[in-house]
């Protein structure tokens, strides 16, 4: 090996996959199998929330010339067990609107879509109950929180507490129903060679659909290759197995053909998964100088009929702040929709732009700076775990954060500054994201005079792991990063953790090191040598808490006319240990943000109350931030090493500068306005409720 | 229906067979396997799948198929024809992307863009109406460059990426 003085790792790389994916090159799922051998699959979608199936007729259907199948539950290929939400065309039974209850397969995507319209479906159809309220009778804690997480957490009695505190706050927030909404829409493309099942997938890791898809079809891991290279987007749609997988399995199984499934944006709504609305009480007691006395989260959210999915939404409640009686609460509501899933922070998302409103407004209560009751609450150890923090830097996050924003000069008071029709004002919130390692493996393929080849089954949503990979294992094995050719995105790769939860790096750059130890004081033989590492979480995940924390400043511009809110200016700083790569780091923080900023101005999938679709389900409707919505960004971090949990010393990144964006602007809006919208999002008309 | 066409892609001739509802995005992405424009909604609402058009940026999926005859069909890989365009260098430089798949149709909407300021062509932000050229300010980059959604909101990279360029062509101050 050459020795090199140069680290890769802590340095501006661009991206490695950039020249390819630019002129539109770099193959995504659908982009496979382009030689014209492909037939396409189109789904035929239950018009009810729920009932039953009485009758469906495919014949105009399957007269269509081109038309190769038309299976429904009465004949399509039998499933294995799969979780319930997984098992599609298998029942007469109707559990939300959108559900898959026809499947097409032709020669053209024209001729499926046409064939779709000609299946006439009868149901004995029942009324949906999709309405999500804290006063309902039949809220149930769930056994466990995704992750899990302990349902409720209470230390001390937070009722007297809050009952004796000076100053209190009892307010409640909403978040809606969002959508992932990652712009390559999910597909799979399948096919069998023989017994062997072939799929290029959109996913956020192959290893992450294994297990599911061979239970489905019986078959073993040997079975099945998937390959994902390329993803665009996920958020966590593209995490775990969806119908859409099974549906191309199946197609493919019956029409013996290489087939083509890709869901349109509409599908989308309904097929995988979307994050839950919650409905989010705060309680929050203090002293007259800010001390915290008691802090009280309870949260209400939905579930399906077909799948218990219960977010972990007052998680970071647990351990944001000092306070001696405390408590946590989730409840969920079983209704008649599609199933949720993980959207980008699942839990912290939502959860901190409920807490971090509230602590802004107990700081208005008490007459004191954002910046510094925060400050003046910030715990030495984990306050229900009670474990020290591996590393722990809100307070150099808050305190650059407020330099770099100019926020010393800050008029405290709300609804005062005006610039022309335009109201103004600045909000701050505070976020943080667990940090985590997950089991991973890595193999090093060492032929003298070549580049090392370094596989590893992860997976580059856009998170720009293709290049970082690539830096640790150069830096790893003491080489320059043109000697390293890195494989990922395809299950006959060594098994790793899916890309999710701010996991990446933190799990896959450890196996790689592991593996490149392997070869360390080694000669290569001249026919090469192949090593393999692995890496997993430790003791340490028991023995400290360990988190990312960051701090949004932000400047909002709300029109005294129409309503219209714009934000103009963004500042956050982030401690979330060593940075692998500034130039990607930076993009990822960024998309963070702005999704945050997405998540505050404009996001809500409406449920039709009646017939338990989404009415919005578009990207017409349903709005994302754009680029006229981004203002001036301002990102930085602390310097910060956690070497505790990966030798790295990395933090994941992906979502916490998501977290507490939405609150940094819903704070600023009240601080600009002089009133304070409790449900996202700040749409005009909430203006002039 | 299906019937014969030939389309100008990327500057070759692609004769085909369409059926006459294909949009021209399909009959790229699914029969001529040109996968460089993008699906992301297929209802014009995205952005991903942009293209020019006789030089004009349209959304490709708006389109179908046997309007296009005859014209020239430009996607962002047919933008390297010579080597990279500078777009291409810009949006590696400014790492004005993350997943990559809204991309080509940024900078083929990009390239539009630069287009259209040279030609004068105000926007909903532009402030002289008449000017021959339009100065490509920050401002009128965000408002010309959001009918392409990027999920992973490349956006604050986006028009860096864009403004360098349009300095280079000299329809930014």
């Amino acid at each position: 090996m050459t020795a090199t003085t140069e680290r890769a790792v802590g340095s501006d790389v661009r991206r490695i996959d950039g020249p390819a994916k630019v002129r539109g090159l770099a193959p995504y799922a659908y982009e496979h199998e382009v030689d014209g051998s492909a037939v396409f699959v189109a789904l035929v979608q239950s018009t009810v929330a729920k009932g039953r199936i009485t009758s469906i007729d495919v014949s105009a259907a399957q007269a269509v010339p081109g038309v190769l199948a038309v299976l429904t539950h009465e004949d399509a290929p039998r499933l294995g067990d799969v979780a319930e939400e997984l098992l599609v065309l298998q029942s007469d039974r109707v559990q939300y609107a959108g559900q898959p209850v026809a499947v097409v397969v032709a020669e053209t995507s024209e001729v499926a879509r046409d064939a779709v319209g000609r299946v006439v479906v009868r149901y004995d159809a029942q009324r949906p109950d999709v309405d999500l309220r804290a006063d309902r009778d039949d809220l149930y804690p769930p056994e466990k929180l995704m992750g899990g997480f302990e349902t409720d957490s209470v230390i001390g009695d937070v009722d007297a507490a809050l009952a004796a505190a000076p100053v209190s706050v009892d307010v409640t927030y909403e978040t809606p129903n969002e959508h992932n909404n990652p712009i390559e829409m999910h597909a799979t493309v399948a096919r069998w060679d023989g017994d062997v099942l072939r799929m290029w997938d959109a996913n956020q890791g192959p290893h992450n659909l294994v297990p599911v898809i061979t239970e489905a079809f019986g078959i073993t891991a040997d079975q099945l290759h998937i390959t994902s290279p390329y993803v665009g987007g996920a958020f966590g749609s593209k995490a775990f197995t969806h119908v859409h997988q099974l549906i191309a399995g199946m197609a493919a199984k019956v029409t013996g053909r290489t087939v083509k499934v890709e869901l349109t944006r509409q599908q989308m709504f309904s097929l995988v998964g979307h994050r839950t609305p919650t409905i989010q009480r705060l309680r929050l007691g203090a002293l007259p100088d800010g001390t915290m006395t008691a802090i009280s989260h309870e949260v209400v959210e939905h579930t399906s009929q077909n799948a218990e999915f219960a977010e972990q939404t007052a998680t970071a409640t647990r351990l944001m702040y000092a306070a001696p009686a405390r408590r946590t609460t989730h409840r969920l509501a079983k209704l008649d929709v599609p199933a949720p899933t993980i959207m980008r922070a699942p839990g912290e998302a939502p959860g901190m732009y409920a807490l971090e409103s509230a602590v802004d407004e107990l700081a208005e209560a008490l007459g004191m700076d954002p910046v510094e009751l925060r400050l003046r609450n910030e715990p030495e150890r984990d306050p229900e775990r009670d474990v020290p923090w591996s590393t722990r830097n809100l307070v150099a996050c808050l305190r650059q954060g407020a330099e770099r924003f100019g926020w010393a000069d800050r008029d405290p008071r709300p609804g005062v500054r005006a610039d022309g029709r335009w109201l103004v004002g600045t909000g701050v919130a505070a976020s943080t994201y667990p940090t985590r390692r997950r089991p991973s493996q890595a193999r090093i393929e060492a032929v003298p005079g070549k580049p090392f080849v370094v596989s590893i089954d992860a997976s580059d949503i856009g998170t720009g792991a293709w290049t970082a990979l690539t830096q640790i294992a150069a830096d790893a094995l003491g080489v320059p990063m043109d000697d390293v050719d890195l494989r990922i995105g395809d299950s006959r790769l060594p098994k790793a953790s899916g890309a999710g939860g701010s996991t990446g790096i933190t799990s896959w750059g450890p196996a790689i090191i592991a593996a490149a130890q392997e070869l360390r004081d080694r000669e290569v033989p001249p026919g090469g040598l192949t090593v393999t590492g692995s890496s997993g979480p430790g003791d340490e995940a028991e023995q400290y808490s360990s988190h990312a924390f960051g701090a949004h400043f932000a400047e909002v511009r709300v029109d005294r006319d129409s309503g219209e809110v714009r934000v103009p200016r963004m500042t956050a700083v982030f401690a979330a240990g060593r940075i692998i790569n500034p130039t990607t780091a930076r993009s990822q923080f960024l998309g963070g943000m702005t999704m945050g900023l997405s998540m505050a101005l404009h996001e809500e999938a409406v449920l039709d109350a009646t017939h338990g679709h989404y009415a919005n389900h578009d990207l017409a409707e349903y709005h994302v931030a754009t680029n006229a919505d981004v203002g001036e960004v301002d990102i930085s971090w602390v310097d910060e090493v956690d070497e505790l949990h990966n030798p790295l010393g990395a933090k994941g990144i992906g979502e916490v500068g998501i977290v507490g964006s939405a609150a940094a602007i819903g704070n600023a809006y009240a601080h600009a306005t002089g009133r304070r919208v409790r449900d996202l999002p700040l749409t005009p008309d909430k203006f002039f409720r | 229906m299906d019937t014969q066409i030939t389309l100008r892609v990327d500057g070759a001739d692609r004769p085909l067979t369409v059926d006459t509802r294909t949009s021209l995005l399909d009959a790229m992405r699914e029969r001529l396997g040109a996968t460089s424009a993008k699906k992301g909604c297929d209802h014009g609402q995205c952005g991903a799948c942009t293209v020019l058009l006789d030089g004009r940026r349209v959304n490709s999926c708006l389109v179908l198929a046997v309007t296009a005859e005859g014209q020239e069909v430009t996607t962002s890989d047919g933008l390297a024809a010579d080597g990279p365009h500078r777009l291409h260098e810009t949006f590696v430089d400014h790492d004005a992307y993350q997943c990559g798949y809204c991309t080509p149709g940024q900078i083929t909407s990009a390239a539009g863009v630069l287009a259209e300021a040279a030609q004068g062509w105000p926007s909903a932000v532009t402030e002289d109406l008449v000017a021959d050229r339009t100065d490509l300010t920050d401002a009128e980059i965000r408002e010309r460059m959001s009918g392409n959604l990027c999920r992973c909101a490349a956006y604050a990279n986006i028009v860096p990426a864009v403004a360098q360029v349009a300095v280079e062509q000299g329809v930014r101050a």
